[in-house]
Order: C-alpha cells, then sequence, then structure tokens
C-alpha cells in the first residue's frame, strides 16, 4: 500500500460523483481526485441500499425468501429466484421435472435480455441517445408483458417454487413468445444500426474503461464484463445447469476489454439467448409426461409396472395441462407437470388444499409458522449466470425450516471493487460510459 | 452440475498440507476442506498458482457464525475459490475463534478480497491481519456491533448520528501523477 500524504497536492480537486447523481442509477458514491479534468485517483463507496438481506433471510423460511431474492438484481428477476431455487433442491438432492427445467430456462433467458436491454438502453440515454434507450425499453415491455402473463407481475414474479414453478405456463404463451421474440429482434437490428456505428457513441466508449483479463479475473469479475476481455468463462457452459447442455448457443467474447466490448457482448447475448429461447419452445416436453423419482423419463412399460408395485410409485403424472382463469393455474392439471414429486417440499394443487383433508394439511405443513420446507443439515453453493455473472447462493442448512446461513454472491459486488482501475487516468466524463457498462445493481450490489 | 477436483487433486493437496488439513469432505458434489488459521495464506496461494489446480478466482468469501450449532471456535471462515482453465470448484473453510478473531488477509493474491474481507469485518467483526484498509464496506463507521452474528438480535436499533464535520479531504495518490493527454483532445487544439 502507498503512504497517503496528509497534504494533498494543491492543484488537485476533489469531486464527489453520486450518491445522488443522474448518471448513478442506484446510489453509489464516487471520490474522485482529479487533476484538471484527468482522474488520478478515486474511492469507491457503496452500501447505501443495504437492507440487511442475508439477515432477514435467516429469519424467514425457504419459502419466504424466494420473492425477496427478486429484490436483488430487479432487472432479471427470475434468475435470481432459479439460483435460490436450485440451491436449496441442491440441498435436498432433489430433481424436478424436464419440462418445469425447460421453463425455468426460458425464463432466465427472458430476464437476461430484459437485464441487457436496460443496460445497453440506460448508458445509451446517459450519453444524449434517448431513441434508443425508447426503443429498447420499448422492447423490454413486450417481455415484461410476457412475464406478467405467466407469473402475474411485470417486476417482481416470484414465479419459481422450490421443486417446481407455481404454475405452468399459460395457453397460447408460445406464439405470443415468438411474437415478442420477432420484435426484440427487430429492436436489436434498429439498435445496430443507431449505435454500433454511431461516431458519437463509438467515441465515448471505445478504448475507454479498459480492464486486462489478468486484473478482471483478480478482481472476481464474471459475466459479460469478463467476457470482454476474452475469457469465455460463463457459468451456463462451464457448469451446465438445468437443460443448458441440451441447448446450443455460443458464448460471445470481446478482445479489449473495453467499454465498446462490452456493450457488443452484451448485443451479441441478447440474440444467443432469443436462440436459447426458440429452442426452448421447440425441444420443451408437451402433454403427458411421466418420470420417475429421479426425474428421468419413464417409458409406457414402466408405468404399467410402477402402478402394479406395492405400493405404487407415487411420481407417475399423466395429466395434460390446461390453464383456467380461476385458481391462478395452480390446478391439478396445470402444475402436476412442473413441479417435483415431494410433498415435503411443493405446494399441492389448489383443488386438494381446498378440497381434501391431505391436501389442507400438506399446505398448512408447508406454510405454518415452525413447519415449512425442511432440507437436511448440509451446505451447497449453487451458481447460476446472471445478468452481470456469477449469481451465486452459499446456503448452510442445520435442518429446519429456516436457512441457518444464507449468503449471495452477486456478481456487481466484484466488479464495482474493480471500477476504480477503470476510471483512473481518464476524464471525469468518462466515467459515466464506464459505469453504464458496469450495470450496476444496487439491490444486489448492497443486499 | 458444479464439479470438484478429481480425488487425486484433493490428495495431492492433503499432501500438501499436511497436518494442517483438518477435514475434508464431499456433500452433494461439492468438496470441502478445511485448514488451519495458520496455512490459510499459504494454502490460497498454493491453490492458485499450482498448474495443476490454478484456483484463479476468488468467488466468494464470507463467514458463518457457528454460535447457535454450538459450534467451536465460534465463527468460520468460507472461501469459494473456482478455476476457469480447469473448470473445478472447491470451497476452503478455517475455523476462526471468537476471542481472537484474525486471519491473514487474502488481499497479496486477489483485488477483490479487499472488499470482501471489509464485508467479513463489517458483518461479523473478523480481523484481516495485512489488510491495507479494514473499515466497515456496507454500513456506516458509528453503527455499534456486527450485525450477522447471531446473538446481533434481528430488530436492534441503532442510535442516532451526530452530524458528521466535513473532512478535508485526503489525497489518494502518493506522488504527483501525469497521465497522458487523451489523443482525442488533440482535435481541438488543447
Amino acid at each position: 500500500m502507498k503512504p497517503i500524504p496528509q497534504e494533498p497536492p494543491r492543484d488537485h480537486m476533489f469531486l464527489n460523483m453520486g450518491p445522488s447523481h443522474p448518471a448513478m442509477h442506484g446510489i453509489i458514491k464516487i471520490q474522485l481526485e482529479l487533476d484538471g479534468e484527468t482522474i488520478v485517483g478515486s474511492q469507491v463507496e457503496i452500501g447505501y441500499l443495504h437492507r440487511g438481506f442475508e439477515k432477514t433471510c435467516e429469519n424467514r423460511t425457504y419459502t419466504q425468501v424466494i420473492p425477496y431474492t427478486d429484490r436483488l438484481n430487479y432487472v432479471s428477476p427470475l434468475i435470481n429466484e432459479v439460483g435460490f431455487c436450485l440451491a436449496v433442491e441442491k440441498l435436498f438432492g432433489l430433481n424436478v421435472t424436464r419440462r418445469c427445467q425447460y421453463i425455468r430456462v426460458l425464463m432466465s433467458e427472458i430476464s437476461r435480455i430484459t437485464d441487457h436491454l436496460t443496460c445497453i438502453g440506460a448508458s445509451a440515454m446517459e450519453l444524449g441517445a434517448v431513441s434508443a434507450f425508447l426503443y429498447l425499453i420499448k422492447a423490454r415491455e413486450t417481455l415484461y408483458d410476457l412475464i406478467e402473463e405467466v407469473s402475474g407481475a411485470r417486476v417482481m414474479p416470484n414465479y419459481i417454487r422450490v421443486g417446481g414453478l407455481k404454475s405452468d405456463l399459460p395457453e397460447g404463451f408460445e406464439e405470443r413468445t415468438r411474437l415478442a421474440m420477432g420484435e426484440v429482434r427487430s429492436v436489436l437490428d434498429e439498435t445496430h444500426r443507431l449505435l454500433t456505428r454511431n461516431r458519437i457513441f463509438v467515441d465515448r466508449l471505445s478504448g475507454l474503461g479498459v480492464i486486462s483479463a489478468e486484473d478482471a479475473v483478480s478482481h472476481g469479475f464474471t459475466g459479460p464484463c469478463l467476457r470482454s476481455t476474452g475469457i469465455g468463462y460463463d457459468v451456463r457452459q462451464a457448469e451446465p445447469y438445468l437443460v443448458y447442455d441440451r441447448l446450443d448457443f455460443d458464448v460471445p467474447v470481446g478482445e479489449t476489454g473495453d467499454n465498446y466490448d462490452r456493450y457488443l457482448v452484451r448485443m451479441e447475448e441478447m440474440k444467443q439467448s432469443l436462440r436459447i429461447i426458440e429452442q426452448c419452445l421447440a425441444q420443451m416436453p408437451q402433454g403427458p409426461y411421466q418420470v420417475d423419482l429421479d426425474g428421468r423419463e419413464m417409458t409406457p412399460s414402466e408405468v404399467i409396472e410402477g402402478m402394479k408395485a406395492k405400493p405404487p410409485l407415487q411420481p407417475i403424472r399423466q395429466a395434460r395441462i390446461r390453464l383456467s382463469p380461476d385458481l391462478e393455474g395452480t390446478e391439478k392439471r396445470s402444475v402436476q407437470d412442473v413441479v417435483a414429486d415431494d410433498k415435503t417440499v411443493v405446494f399441492p394443487p389448489k383443488e386438494d388444499t381446498y378440497g381434501n383433508i391431505e391436501g389442507l394439511m400438506q399446505h398448512f405443513k408447508l406454510v405454518m409458522y415452525g413447519h415449512g420446507i425442511r432440507p437436511p443439515r448440509g451446505e451447497v453453493y449453487q451458481a447460476v449466470e446472471g445478468g452481470n455473472g456469477e449469481l451465486g447462493f452459499y446456503l448452510v442448512s442445520d435442518g429446519t425450516d429456516l436457512p441457518y446461513r444464507l449468503r449471495c454472491r452477486g456478481p456487481c459486488f466484484h466488479l464495482m471493487s474493480g471500477l476504480s482501475t477503470m476510471i483512473e487516468g481518464e476524464t471525469v466524463a468518462d466515467v459515466v460510459p464506464t459505469f453504464g457498462s458496469i450495470n450496476m445493481i444496487g439491490g444486489e450490489l448492497d443486499r | 452440475m458444479s464439479s470438484s477436483p478429481t480425488p487425486e487433486l484433493l490428495d495431492k493437496l492433503a499432501e500438501r498440507l499436511g497436518s494442517h488439513l483438518l477435514r475434508r469432505d464431499a456433500f452433494r458434489g461439492e468438496a470441502t476442506v478445511v485448514v488451519a488459521p495458520q496455512a490459510w495464506l499459504e494454502t490460497c496461494r498454493f491453490l492458485k498458482e499450482d498448474p495443476e489446480l490454478a484456483f484463479g478466482l476468488l468467488v466468494d468469501l464470507t463467514v458463518v457464525d457457528l454460535q447457535a450449532l454450538g459450534g467451536s471456535p465460534r465463527f468460520e471462515l468460507v472461501a469459494h475459490l473456482y478455476s476457469i482453465r480447469k473448470r473445478h470448484r472447491i470451497r476452503l473453510k478455517t475455523p476462526v475463534p471468537e476471542d481472537q478473531a484474525q486471519v491473514p488477509s487474502l488481499t497479496p493474491l486477489w483485488k477483490n478480497a479487499n472488499w470482501l474481507e471489509r464485508e467479513a469485518w463489517d458483518m461479523f467483526g473478523v480481523r484481516f491481519l495485512g489488510h491495507p484498509e479494514l473499515r466497515r464496506i456496507l454500513l456506516y463507521p458509528e453503527f455499534e456491533g456486527h450485525p450477522l452474528r447471531r446473538d446481533y438480535p434481528l430488530r436492534k436499533r441503532q442510535p442516532l448520528v451526530a452530524e458528521r464535520d466535513v473532512e478535508e479531504p485526503r489525497s489518494m495518490v502518493s506522488e504527483p501523477v501525469r497521465y497522458p493527454v487523451d489523443p482525442r483532445f488533440k482535435t481541438f487544439g488543447v
């Protein structure tokens, strides 16, 4: 560590950027030491949005944590839910049905597109390109409509459940998704025409906010910011979870690690996400569908044998999926294909909750204080690829219904720790695009 | 699925650690290695620099307070490491007693250890020896206690903080730095 002199050099000026500054979306303070207009030193101060996420979660049941994870990265909330639910399922050693896995991937990728659209739109707007922002936010709105249709909420979906989903996809979802995908694709083309070769935009981005691959790894960078430096680490590809190993997609990497590369990586990732969504729609198993206890598909003869067994194998499901507007899609025929068969974890269909004593008790056992989901003792770490990089949940269970320790590894925290190295040596005006290309999300950074 | 290093690599690590290896287990396919606190920094250095292990990425660093589980010593420092090149993951832990809650800092190895250790100090009150500026990161300096400790009440109120005097900012650079002028400005005749 360099010694810090008590007297600042005479010609240096100090400037506080934030905590309340139009370009600091989210609240953050960057203290800059300036020589003329050049930044010679900087200090990033975070914590303005600290809400005690981990402490709160340690005093809530596993089910109660799910809506709270939405508030971490609030532009891609479904990925947070998927990450948390996968971590709890890993504690149980529980497998979810294939259809549920596809739906989770589908929703994650929709969320990733909303995340990147917001990031690019906001950083373009900060550089004066308001029309690009409006187009991108319009495209995001069509995706929010899809999420709303599935979960009932635009921004805070609360859709993924431990062991499954709240409900199956509504009828006609596939066509509407294809329509929305077409719209997003045309907006991406338009954005490419508006921005990618735009002289003003390129000048403000290229060669600025550079970070080397070594520094990026040392700072714990993941996601688009790491990939812009040329390292192609993507959790979806390196450690495929859900059904990512069955899907064909590329991981785009940059070369120089500057703001322009981060912009291009994000643009390309959205295209890849569109590809993934289309594959999911094509591959997703429909209708009658049987799985065994390990989530493996069963042949009809195996099903018959399973029915003969004494006691009959429980997890044989054959219901067709149709969604009715009442009961919010949680009735038997629409949830059976998307929830795991473990009564200690998943909620019963609403007919059972209201219709028979077993369903009522199963529901109560999961909801009532002091009961709830009880994973076995142990600890797991589950990583998923969030909008900004590796989003990890480290869970320690003591066998009760409350997580003993829940640690959220948000990618933003690590990205922000590297901000100083990215802005030093550049001018004050360059802080805005560099900070924008990091895509800091306060909810995830400060937890 | 996350993958733990191969058993041979784990054996190699165990051999290297010798008596400093306190425990080693696997749960749901994840390898956990518990080392003695005095070997913390050296183990991390070995894991990072050994070409076969090559754990270049410090994914996460956090603390677990074992008080409510009756664990002794009270804290456990947990690091998650990942190797981008070898695509394997490991969880490294070390026990930290409450009365002597200090461990060597990992800042010489990873740059993000700086903030992660500041957070661990902020939330749990674990000190890191050799950390350049161990101060609170998410909470404010006047905060009393360390909130993620199990004995910190969920609804505890903190006293109001008096208005601070504006401090004269201190320079963040030790010697005068002259960065080259951005070539783009030359077009404007600067």
